[in-house]
C-alpha cells in the first residue's frame, strides 16, 4: 500500500459515494396539482433519530391539513412532504437546499442543525422561499439579512445567557470547563455561555473539543478531572452527552453538569442511565406538558407513529403549522405572495404564541431549566418570555 | 503523574478496540490484498445482534445471571458475523476476484452501505442504551481508575491476537492462510482449497469482529447502526499504522493509535498553551487579559486530536511506507 494509491481509491470512494447518493435521490415522488414543502435534516447517521423527529412533526401538520381539506385560492389543494436527508453536513445541507429550490417547493421547514441552516439559508433568500428552522438556535441564521429566514425557538444568545447565569447564580460554580462539539450549534452555545459566565465572575479554566461522531472523551474528560472545575457545561447533543454522563462517572469526577436543549430530552436519559443523575440541562420554550397544546400533540404523534417524541417535534408541527396559516391568510401558495404575510402572523401554535421579530426569530422566546431526579427530567423554572 | 497513568490507561482501552477491529481488516487485506470496508459494519451487526438476544434473554428468562446472557448472546452474535462475513465474501467478492483492484473496493464499500442501511430498518434510527451486564465498577490501578469493561477489553484483545498467531503459525489451516496469501494459484496447485481458506478468513474475522462490537457497545453504553462507520475507519488507519497485512502490526497499530489520540487530545491544549510564555503576554494584551489564574489559552485545543493523530500516520507512511511493521512477508495471513 502507497499512498498514491490511497489517495486514488479516496477520491474513488468520494465520487462512488456521489453517484451512489444521486441514484437515492433520483427516485423520489412526483406528485402534480399539489403544493410541495419541503423539509430537510439528517435522516442518516448519528442524528438521524432528531432529523426524523422533525419529520414526522411536519408529516403530522401536513396530514392533518389534507385529512381537513384545505381551500387556497378557490381549488382545494392537498400538501406534499418533499423530505432530504442533509446528513447534518454543512455541505449536504446545501446541496438538498438546491434540491428543494430545483423541485419549487412552496416553503422549507429545516434544517434541523444549524450548521446546515446557515448554508442553506443563503439559497432559500435567492430562491425568495420562506424558510422556518424548528430547531437551528444560532444566533448567525437570522442575522444575515434574508427576510426569508425564521425560526420558531429561542435562539442562542437567548439560552447561553441563561445558562451562563444559572450556572454562576444558581448553582454556585466559580470555575467552568466547557466542552463543545464543534458543530455550528455547539460551538455558539458554548461561546455564548462563556460569555455570560465570564460576565457574572466565573472563570473558564479550560475549553476543550469533541465531535458529532464520537463516543469516547476520557482523554478530554481526565484533562478537565486535573483542573477540577466547579462546572462541566456541554454544547452539543443528547448522543454524545449520555456516554460523556458515564464516562464523567466512572473517572470520579464530582464536577456539577450542564448543557443545552441538544441535551434536554428522553434519549438522554436513556443513554446516560444512573450517570445522568442530577445533571442540568435547559430547553427553549416550555416543557411539553406545559405547553398550550402539548399534551394532544403528544398523544397524536404516539398514536401516528408509535415512538416517543425526541425534542423538536413539537417546533417542526408548529412550524409547518405557521407555514399553513399563512397561506390560508394570503390565501395563495406562492411564496412571493405568502411571505409578506407570514412576517406578521400570530399563530397559537402547540408550543405557544408564534410571531417573528423584525429577523425571523421567536418573539419572547423563554427558557426553562430541568435536572434529573430518579431518572427523570424535573423541571426547575422558566427564565424570560 | 495520576492525570497521566489515567491517560495512558484510557489509551490502552481505545488502542485495544482499534486493535481488535484492525486484526479482522488486516487479515483480509493479507490474503485479497482487499481493503474490506464493510468490516466496521459487521462489528456493529455484532453489537446490535447482541444487544437484541440479550435484551430478548432479560425478559423471557428474569431469573438468568448475567455472565450466561452475556455468553449466549456473544456466541449468537459471532454465529450471526460468521455467516455475515462467509456471505460477504460469497456474493461481493468472489465473483470479482480477478477483476481489477478497484472494483472489489466499490463493492466494499456498497456492501458496508447496504448493510448500514438494512441495520437501520431492522434497529431503527434511535440509539440502544447496552443493559449493563458488566457492572461498571470502577477499579483504581496506580493512581488511575478502569473498569471490568475496559479491563476485559485489554484482556480479550490480548488473548485474541495470540490466539490468532498461533492459529496462523502452527495449525494446518494457518499454514494453508499463509500459502494463500503468498500466492493463490500456487498454493491452489499444491492442493490448498483456496476458496476454503478465504471463507475462512472471512469467517475468522467477522467472529472477531462479534466480539468487538459487543466491547465497544458495553464500555461506551450504546449502539446504533452508523457506529460501525467511524470505528472501521479508525481500525483501518491502525492496521495502515502498523503495516496492513501483518497482525502484530494491526495490534501495535491499534495501541499505539489509541495511546496517541488520548495523549494528544489530553496535552495538546497543554503543550501549546501560549500563556506559558512570557514574552507573549507582554507582547499582546487581550493574551494577557486572558491568562488569569490557572486558564490557558492554548494555540491547538482538543479539536485537533484527530489531526494528531493522522499527522503521525503520514508521517510514518513518509517513512517505512509499509507501515511499522509491514515489510514480514512471511507472517501475513
Amino acid at each position: 500500500m502507497n499512498l498514491g494509491k490511497l489517495s486514488v481509491d479516496a477520491r474513488t470512494i468520494v465520487l462512488g459515494l456521489g453517484a451512489a447518493a444521486m441514484l437515492g435521490l433520483a427516485g423520489c415522488g412526483k406528485k402534480e396539482e399539489a403544493v410541495r414543502i419541503g423539509h430537510a435534516g439528517p435522516l442518516t447517521g448519528p442524528q438521524s433519530h432528531l432529523g426524523k423527529d422533525n419529520e414526522n412533526g411536519v408529516r403530522l401538520a401536513l396530514d392533518e391539513a389534507n385529512a381537513a381539506g384545505v381551500m387556497i385560492g378557490g381549488r382545494k389543494v392537498t400538501f406534499a412532504l418533499q423530505s432530504e436527508d442533509d446528513q447534518a453536513d454543512p455541505k449536504q445541507g446545501a446541496i438538498v437546499a438546491q434540491k428543494l429550490v430545483d423541485a419549487k417547493v412552496a416553503g422549507v421547514i429545516g434544517h434541523m442543525n444549524s450548521g446546515t441552516t446557515i448554508p442553506a439559508s443563503k439559497l432559500y433568500s435567492d430562491a425568495g422561499i420562506p424558510q422556518l428552522s424548528p430547531s437551528a438556535t444560532a444566533v448567525t441564521y437570522t442575522h444575515q439579512g434574508f427576510n426569508t429566514a425564521f425560526r420558531v425557538i429561542a435562539n442562542d444568545a437567548q439560552q447561553g445567557k441563561v445558562l451562563g447565569e444559572y450556572a454562576v447564580g444558581k448553582l454556585g460554580a466559580k470555575t467552568v470547563a466547557i466542552i463543545d462539539d464543534r458543530s455550528a450549534y455547539g460551538q455558539g452555545l458554548a461561546d455564548e455561555f462563556e460569555k455570560a459566565a465570564k460576565a457574572a465572575g466565573a472563570q473558564v479554566v479550560t475549553r476543550e473539543f469533541t465531535g458529532i461522531d464520537k463516543t469516547d472523551f476520557n482523554a478530554i474528560l481526565t484533562s478537565i478531572k486535573g483542573k477540577n472545575p466547579d462546572l462541566i457545561f456541554y454544547g452539543g447533543m443528547d448522543v454524545q452527552a449520555g456516554p460523556m454522563l458515564k464516562q464523567i462517572k466512572n473517572l470520579g469526577i464530582t464536577s456539577k453538569y450542564l448543557a443545552g436543549d441538544g441535551v434536554q430530552n428522553a434519549e438522554l436519559l436513556k443513554l446516560a442511565g444512573d450517570a445522568g443523575e442530577g445533571a442540568y440541562a435547559s430547553s427553549p420554550g416550555l416543557p411539553l406538558d406545559q405547553m398550550p397544546g402539548g399534551k394532544g400533540f403528544a398523544e397524536k404523534y404516539k398514536a401516528k407513529y408509535n415512538l416517543e417524541i425526541q425534542i423538536y417535534a413539537p417546533y417542526a408541527y408548529d412550524a409547518a403549522n405557521v407555514v399553513l396559516a399563512a397561506m390560508k391568510k394570503a390565501d395563495s401558495a406562492d411564496p412571493a405572495k405568502y411571505l409578506p404575510v407570514l412576517k406578521t402572523i400570530t399563530y397559537q401554535g402547540v408550543t405557544g404564541n408564534i410571531t417573528f421579530d423584525e429577523n425571523g426569530d421567536v418573539k419572547g422566546g423563554s427558557i426553562s431549566l430541568y435536572q434529573v431526579k430518579d431518572g427523570k427530567w424535573k423541571y426547575l423554572e422558566t427564565v424570560g418570555g | 503523574m495520576e492525570i497521566f497513568s489515567q491517560q495512558i490507561l484510557n489509551g490502552l482501552v481505545l488502542g485495544s478496540v482499534y486493535a481488535l477491529v484492525a486484526l479482522g481488516y488486516t487479515m483480509v487485506y493479507g490474503i485479497l490484498g482487499l481493503i474490506n470496508f464493510a468490516h466496521g459494519e459487521v462489528v456493529m451487526v455484532g453489537a446490535l445482534t447482541a444487544l437484541s438476544v440479550s435484551n430478548a434473554l432479560l425478559v423471557a428468562t428474569p431469573g438468568l445471571p448475567a455472565p450466561v446472557i452475556l455468553l449466549v448472546a456473544v456466541l449468537v452474535a459471532m454465529i450471526a458475523c460468521m455467516l455475515l462475513g462467509f456471505s460477504i465474501e460469497r456474493i461481493a467478492y468472489r465473483p470479482l476476484r480477478r477483476a481489477p483492484r478497484l472494483a472489489p473496493l466499490i463493492t466494499a464499500i456498497g456492501v458496508s452501505i447496504l448493510l448500514q442501511t438494512i441495520a437501520m430498518l431492522i434497529w431503527g434510527r434511535q440509539y440502544h442504551t447496552v443493559p449493563a451486564l458488566i457492572p461498571p465498577t470502577p477499579h483504581t490501578v496506580a493512581g488511575a481508575t478502569i473498569t471490568d469493561v475496559g479491563i476485559a477489553i485489554i484482556a480479550v484483545s490480548a488473548v485474541i491476537m495470540l490466539g490468532l498467531l498461533l492459529l496462523v503459525h502452527f495449525t494446518k489451516l494457518g499454514r494453508a492462510m499463509r500459502a494463500t496469501a503468498e500466492n493463490q494459484l500456487v498454493s491452489g496447485l499444491m492442493g490448498v482449497d483456496v476458496n476454503r481458506i478465504i471463507s475462512a478468513t472471512f469467517v475468522i474475522g467477522s467472529a472477531l469482529a462479534a466480539v468487538a462490537g459487543v466491547l465497544v457497545s458495553a464500555n461506551y453504553g450504546i449502539a446504533h447502526y452508523y457506529m460501525g462507520f467511524t470505528l472501521g475507519l479508525k481500525a483501518f488507519t491502525a492496521a495502515v499504522l502498523g503495516g496492513i497485512g501483518n497482525l502484530g502490526g494491526a495490534m501495535l497499530g491499534g495501541v499505539l493509535l489509541g495511546l496517541i489520540e488520548s495523549l494528544g487530545a489530553g496535552y495538546i491544549g497543554h503543550l501549546t498553551d501560549l500563556c506559558q510564555f512570557e514574552s507573549l503576554r507582554q507582547a499582546s494584551l487581550e493574551l494577557a487579559r486572558n491568562c488569569t489564574g490557572s486558564a490557558e489559552v492554548p494555540l491547538f485545543g482538543s479539536n485537533y486530536q484527530d489531526v494528531f493523530a493522522f499527522l503521525v500516520l503520514i508521517t510514518v507512511l513518509v517513512f517505512r511506507p509499509t507501515g511499522l511493521l509491514g515489510e514480514r512477508v512471511s507472517e501475513r495471513a
